[in-house]
């Protein structure tokens, strides 16, 4: 086993019942820092987690951690890696600091030792006043940081992140980016899950888009954007009728890549050059179709999948999504 | 005030040197982390009380109706079959409340801890182990409970104080081996609700076809026989034999081979469920 390599899977399947929720993954993860899985609900990316944290048996191909099979040693796999799980993952009848004092004690810290380390990580997630409150009654982001911290009571090489910050507002959002910042700093290894395409921007050095099961597009951030293209306008007609035009006009202005969105009224074209997105705005309006907003900007999730799949994320999983997806039913 | 604003902040002078602290500790022995995960189950017994409940309010009630309920009819007197009765509702209690051993721990698969422990690199083992440890201090409450109750109500163990005391441990080797059906059964449910009906539709007719309730020699000969086959029984006869200093013959062995039998089939089959969960 060369060095320098985290995770390596080999057409790793995973079905249950019907559904390959994985359906024959490759990958090739190096040691050091964020690795990113992108993608929809039910794309497989928690699947694959469970699978490399070893919670779930493989039923084909080969995953190895570190060297060690997941399948054959998953007791060594279990020594390196931690999992955060995408649900709280931590008792929330007892307070963080029993928590985490008990994962200090099954670890193999003494008694001391699992209180001091156990002290040190709430000061250093902020938790300190929480400490002797039930977790139950802690606010979203304190958990997620307790959670966390529950993952690194012994720093691991390999951390799985399983959808850190979904349900975060944009402050427990950015900690939770800094705790990731810095655990790589310090040489820990990082697979995370993530529906947005700016987190994974934010913080993964290469990125895997999935999508039902298989890895659709690989590389870093800079790699998949542009083959997304630079950027996207999203325009919001006011009338839903003038959609077919609208597309007309901006393909004539862009190119071929533009798409009709999830909602009726709405418009996405990609934009490679920005210089072309007035002039494209001013022949709408000179059409006679009014806007009732317009917005240019980053691709989203979305986009990406229009780009790589040809069909939308809702439309990968539109009974996983909870946006308003009216009228989108694929 | 100034308290507070320290809270909620990450701090990272502090993350780094909790990142950077110290290589990996010896991994624990299996004694150290089922001790751990019992001490889990008595943290929650002091944080959720209300699941004493069950606990205190299932004796009293079992006690009370079926002493005054059935006593003058079986006995003749409700003194005498309360000397008769209360062993046998000890064990029934006890028994019965084994079942929450399966809910707690179809609740911790619910909520995501079962996962996070699941990929602990510890004696795999030790996370059940500890929580029937744990269980067993709910037990022990139990028994006290039941003890107390039937001295008020008048019942006087003629085995003793060492007696009682011998037929309680008994109770609980018994108890701590019939948990592992409701630890197997908590892995293969799919919620706890569905846990509390397998587990009643199992112990009900266990806990009332055995000798607590009335002499078998009074039931047709083909209930005899299962009372006879029925592992409850044997616990029955003999935690009543040892409080009520009655020569119990080879009935703790019996229990004891029961009790083993128990674990011999159920551990491994949990264990199995634990490994591989779907």
């Amino acid at each position: 086993m060369e060095t320098g390599i985290a995770i390596e899977t080999n057409e790793l399947v995973k079905t249950f019942g019907e559904k390959r929720a994985v359906d024959g993954i490759d990958l090739r993860v190096p040691q050091g820092g964020v690795y990113g899985f992108l993608g929809p609900n039910g794309a497989g990316k928690t699947t694959t987690i469970q699978i490399l944290a070893t919670l779930l048996r493989p039923d084909g191909g080969i995953a190895k951690v570190f060297g060690h099979d997941v399948a054959r040693d998953p007791e060594a796999v279990r020594s390196l890696v931690s999992l955060t799980g995408q649900y709280s993952s931590v008792d929330e009848d007892l307070t963080g600091r029993e928590n985490l004092l008990l994962l200090g004690r099954v670890l193999g810290f003494s008694r001391e030792q699992a209180r001091n380390r156990c002290d040190d990580l709430l000061e250093a997630f902020g938790l300190t006043d929480a400490a002797t409150k039930q977790v139950k009654r802690y606010s979203g982001g304190m958990r997620r940081r307790l959670d966390i911290a529950a993952s690194i009571v012994v720093t691991p090489q390999l951390l799985f992140l399983d959808e850190p910050t979904t349900g975060l507002d944009p402050r427990s959002r950015n900690q939770v980016w800094d705790i990731v910042r810095a655990l790589t700093a310090r040489g820990t290894t990082v697979l995370l899950t993530t529906q947005y395409l700016d987190e994974a921007d934010q913080l993964a050095d290469r990125i895997a888009v999935i999508d039902t099961g298989r890895i659709i597009a690989e590389g870093t951030s800079s790699q998949l954007k542009a083959s997304v293209g630079s950027g996207a306008l999203h325009v919001h007609l006011n009338d839903a009728a003038d959609r077919p035009r609208a597309i007309d006009i901006l393909s004539r202005a862009f190119g071929d890549e533009v798409f009709p969105g999830s909602d009726p009224a709405d418009v996405t074209g990609r934009v490679d050059d920005r210089s072309k997105v007035p002039a494209a705005l001013a022949t709408l309006a000179a059409d006679g179709i009014a806007l009732a907003g317009f917005s240019y900007g980053q691709p989203t999730l979305d986009e990406v999948f229009l780009a790589l799949t040809g069909h939308t994320a809702d439309d990968a999983e539109a009974a996983a999504q909870t946006n308003d997806t009216e009228g989108a039913v694929a | 005030m100034t308290a507070t604003t320290t809270d909620n902040q990450i701090v990272s002078e502090k993350l780094d040197a909790v990142l950077a602290s110290g290589p990996r500790p010896p991994r624990a022995n299996a004694l150290t982390t089922t001790l751990a995960f019992g001490w889990r189950a008595i943290l929650r017994i002091k944080h959720v009380p209300e699941q004493l409940f069950d606990v205190t309010l299932f004796p009293i009630i079992s006690v009370l109706m079926f002493t005054y309920l059935f006593g003058g009819a079986i006995a003749g007197s409700t003194s005498a079959y309360l000397q008769f009765l209360l062993p046998g509702i000890l064990v029934q209690t006890v028994v019965m409340i084994t079942m929450y051993t399966g809910v707690a721990l179809n609740t911790d698969i619910e909520k995501g801890v079962f996962d996070r422990i699941r990929t602990l690199p510890v004696w795999r083992p030790s996370a059940l182990v500890g929580a029937l440890l744990g269980d067993a201090v709910r037990y022990t409450l139990a028994s006290i409970f039941v003890v107390a109750l039937g001295l008020i109500l008048g019942y006087r163990p003629d085995g003793g104080a060492a007696g009682v005391v011998a037929g309680v441990a008994v109770l609980m080797v018994f108890c701590f081996a019939f948990s592992w059906i409701w630890t197997w059964v908590g892995l293969l449910a799919r919620s706890a609700q569905s846990v509390m009906g397998i587990s009643m539709m199992v112990l009900f007719p266990l806990a009332f076809l055995s000798p607590v309730f009335v002499d078998p020699k009074t039931m047709p000969e083909w209930l005899q026989t299962f009372v006879e086959i029925n592992p409850i029984s044997h616990a029955v006869y003999a935690v009543r034999g040892l409080m009520s200093g009655d020569s119990v013959g080879d009935e703790v062995l019996w229990t004891f081979i029961a009790a083993a039998v128990l674990i011999a089939i159920f551990a491994p089959l949990t264990m199995r469920a634990y490994t591989r969960r779907r």
